[in-house]
């Protein structure tokens, strides 16, 4: 009899941080033990909290451990599970500022980073084993198809979708039962089905851990979609830079195979539907998805001009709907629950809740789902714990290379696709990078650009060489060579491109700089006219100096110069009446590696 | 797979096995596993809950759970009940069978059992 279940997050960020040879300890302690018929070891996908991983889940009690090492392994079994104490170092016990409770009474959902969130697509993650569909029926997994098939009507389904006001979890937003009625409104014998998961933004996964942690719910959710608009063929593309994913997928097709819910004559209805995978080679245009279906077709993947809409002429040609892995993940709840639950989550414009994957200057770096309509300091300050080591928030870069940054002035504004918009931004997939007052806006804005310059596939000369020339201007203001005139030149070809590219990479390309020139115009002047890059991180405008009265002339910093800047001042000399430090760095030598002051133990030396 | 009623059948096959990890948990029955309350025998008396409570389908309200030592060596296996809007009832030197007693009338019909409570035990 199990009493037991101890859960191991088996996504990427917690396998690549050890928790497989946790399982493997975890498998031989129990044995040792005898408990191996009383505790059982599941495997599970993404519980969102990354950054505190390799992370374990003990119910019934729902303690939840973070950080685990194997070598901890043996005392969470003889404490824990085999005398019932909590191993109180490892627990994970950050309620936020609330009064403080008895540790063996902090659920999970007690934690500040699980309080807010509302889990719809996420609802299995780190829940269910994934590899399990016996565990997905469970959870209900299945019983919307079943519906669908047995009791609604395709624009039964179609009209159940419109109403709960789903829009795409994907970039554009577009309404997702309108896209299906266009799909089921074009004529054709042959229909197809695609699943996009082909997740390029820097920074983004959420994709990856709904197909990691609960890769049933996307083809069940294609399958009705298969029923809805008439089609019995569905494609997922996914990056074969996610192997879990990949092979999730496809023991969870083979599943569903074996139990008849994909293939012929689904629950006896005389309903056919099957689904393939195909891998993507990474290139972040083909989550474009003109460009994505012709990547399965099997060409190079390149987008081409819209209209036709796939809806209309997609995948070889014949009718095509194309989604998102995160739109695919809410439609089996809206079928069960009703259009009228869905609706009631989100703001007028946006509804239901949104997957964001939390990186950059934040202590919970991870994975949480809100409904819309949160405001960014709710996900920053309370579920993602605030910016580490006492810096200041300065802005969040929603939407990846495609979209724009918040400032902090606008930290107080409710996320939802509309004010996104209206910010200059856009919801993206939903990755959000918080930066704090280290990061130069004008240097993100770079970043962002050199990814776009490197991904653009070239079909469309404003995109392939617009963003070059975007590029090449940025590169001449973060240099010191940059001129007030430099500014405009950025604005007129920025909307250029966004003009006449032909795919949303190219329309979507100039927004990082666009955003970064709409908030922090001053940074871009102080580049311009002062020669000064206020965050201290573009090079060329720096010098590396020894603050006199700090420095004990240790000569730490000298012994780990590269570039042998750094000498001794011998003469100690004295100058407008100062004496001049100790150490002195020779700037026509320093490389400005920034290693002098990694070994200064005294902080005497600075960035000016 | 044909019909509504295989799928059901395979949810309610695994009901028991998820519960674990999505019970409600509004009563829980917390079961002294310190090293006292195991050499009294507070292990047949969990697996007396796990099973009993698994059986009689209250495996998504009620959680059986086990902690360290309470302080009362003497009086092991101890087993602590909390339910919702109630004091919490402790019983004492508890077995298997006794286990099997207390969720017929205390779980299910709501009334402690007296009679094995520390209440009752001259301490």
């Amino acid at each position: 009899m199990i009493r037991s279940h101890v859960l191991v997050c088996g996504g990427t960020g917690c396998t690549s941080s050890g928790s497989k040879a946790i399982r493997e300890k975890l498998a031989v302690e129990l044995k040792e033990k005898g408990l191996e018929e009383e505790v059982k070891i599941v495997q599970t996908g993404c519980f969102g909290l990354c950054e505190h991983g390799p992370i374990m889940i003990i119910y019934p009690e729902g303690t939840f451990y973070s950080r685990v090492t194997p070598e901890d392994v043996p005392e969470i079994v003889s404490e824990h599970l085999l005398k019932g104490r909590i191993v109180e170092r490892l627990a994970y016990t950050d309620t936020g500022e609330e009064e403080k409770k008895p540790i063996n009474e902090i659920s999970l959902s007690d934690t500040a980073f699980y309080k807010k969130q509302h889990r719809v697509a996420l609802r299995n993650c780190g829940v269910i084993n994934p590899e399990s569909i016996d565990e997905y029926i469970a959870m209900d997994g299945y019983f919307a198809l079943n519906k669908v098939l047995t009791e609604m009507t395709p624009d039964d389904v179609i009209n159940e979708i419109s109403k709960s006001g789903l829009r795409g979890r994907g970039g554009g937003g577009f309404p997702t039962g309108r896209k299906w009625s266009f799909a089921k409104a074009s004529v054709s014998d042959k229909k197809y089905v695609v699943c996009n998961a082909d997740e390029g933004d820097p920074g983004a996964f959420m994709d990856r851990s709904v197909l990691e942690g609960d890769p049933h719910v996307v083809l069940e959710a294609m399958t009705i979609a298969g029923y809805a608009i008439g089609a019995d063929e569905g494609w997922i593309y996914v990056r074969a830079e996610y192997p879990i994913a990949v092979n999730r997928l496809k023991i969870a097709i083979q599943q569903a195979h074996e139990y008849g819910l994909l293939g012929n004559d689904i629950f006896g209805t005389g309903f056919n539907f099957d689904i393939h995978i195909r891998l993507g080679a990474g290139a972040f245009v083909c989550g474009e998805e003109t460009a994505l279906l012709t990547s399965v077709e099997g060409n190079r993947g390149e987008p081409r001009p819209r209209p036709p809409f796939p809806a209309v002429k997609g995948l070889w040609g014949q009718p095509t709907i194309v989604n998102n892995v995160e739109t695919w993940a809410n439609i089996p709840q809206i079928i069960m629950k009703g259009a009228d639950w869905f609706a009631s989550m989100g703001t007028e414009g946006s509804k239901g809740t949104k997957v964001f994957a939390v990186t950059g200057k934040i202590k919970n770096t991870g994975l949480v789902e809100i409904p819309m309509g949160t405001t960014l300091r709710e996900i920053i300050e309370d579920i993602g714990g605030g910016v580490p080591n006492g810096k200041k928030f300065k802005a969040a870069q929603t939407g990846g290379p495609s979209g724009g940054c918040i400032p902090a002035s606008l930290i107080d504004t409710p996320i939802d696709y509309d004010n996104l918009v209206k910010m200059g931004c856009m919801m993206g997939s939903g990755g959000l990078i918080v930066m704090d007052e280290d990061t130069c806006m004008v240097d993100m804005a770079k970043f962002f650009l050199e990814f776009t310059v490197d991904e653009s596939c070239g079909k469309c000369s404003p995109c392939r060489i617009g963003t070059m020339r975007l590029l090449e201007i940025l590169n001449k203001i973060t240099d010191g060579n940059g001129e007030m005139e430099d500014l405009d030149k950025l604005e007129e070809l920025a909307n250029y491109i966004k003009s006449a590219s032909l795919c949303a990479l190219g329309q979507t390309a100039p927004n990082p700089v666009l955003s970064t020139l709409r908030f922090f115009r001053d940074e871009y002047i102080a580049h311009i006219v002062e020669k000064r890059c206020p965050a201290g991180v573009c090079k060329k405008l720096l010098s590396y100096v020894i603050d006199e009265d700090k420095c004990k002339g240790c000569k730490l910093c000298m012994k780990n110069c590269p570039g042998n800047a750094i000498s001794v001042n011998a003469k100690n000399e004295v100058k407008e009446g100062k004496k001049l430090p100790y150490l002195v760095i020779d700037t026509s030598k320093c490389v400005k590696c920034g290693a002098c002051i990694d070994n200064c133990k005294f902080g005497a030396i600075f960035k000016k | 797979m044909k019909s509504l009623a295989e799928l059901q059948a395979i949810k309610n096959k695994m009901a028991d096995r998820v519960s674990v990890r999505t019970s409600s948990g509004s009563t829980r029955i917390v079961v002294g596993m310190a090293t006292c309350g195991i050499a009294a025998g507070a292990r047949p008396v969990l697996n007396a809950f796990v099973e009993g409570i698994s059986e009689a389908g209250l495996s998504s309200d009620v959680i059986v759970t086990q902690t360290g030592c309470i302080g009362i060596c003497q009086y092991e296996p101890v087993v602590e009940v909390f339910e919702k809007d109630r004091e919490k009832t402790t019983y004492v030197k508890m077995t298997a069978e006794k286990a099997k007693e207390v969720i017929e009338k205390h779980i299910k019909g709501g009334t402690p059992v007296a009679e094995y409570t520390i209440g009752a035990t001259q301490l």
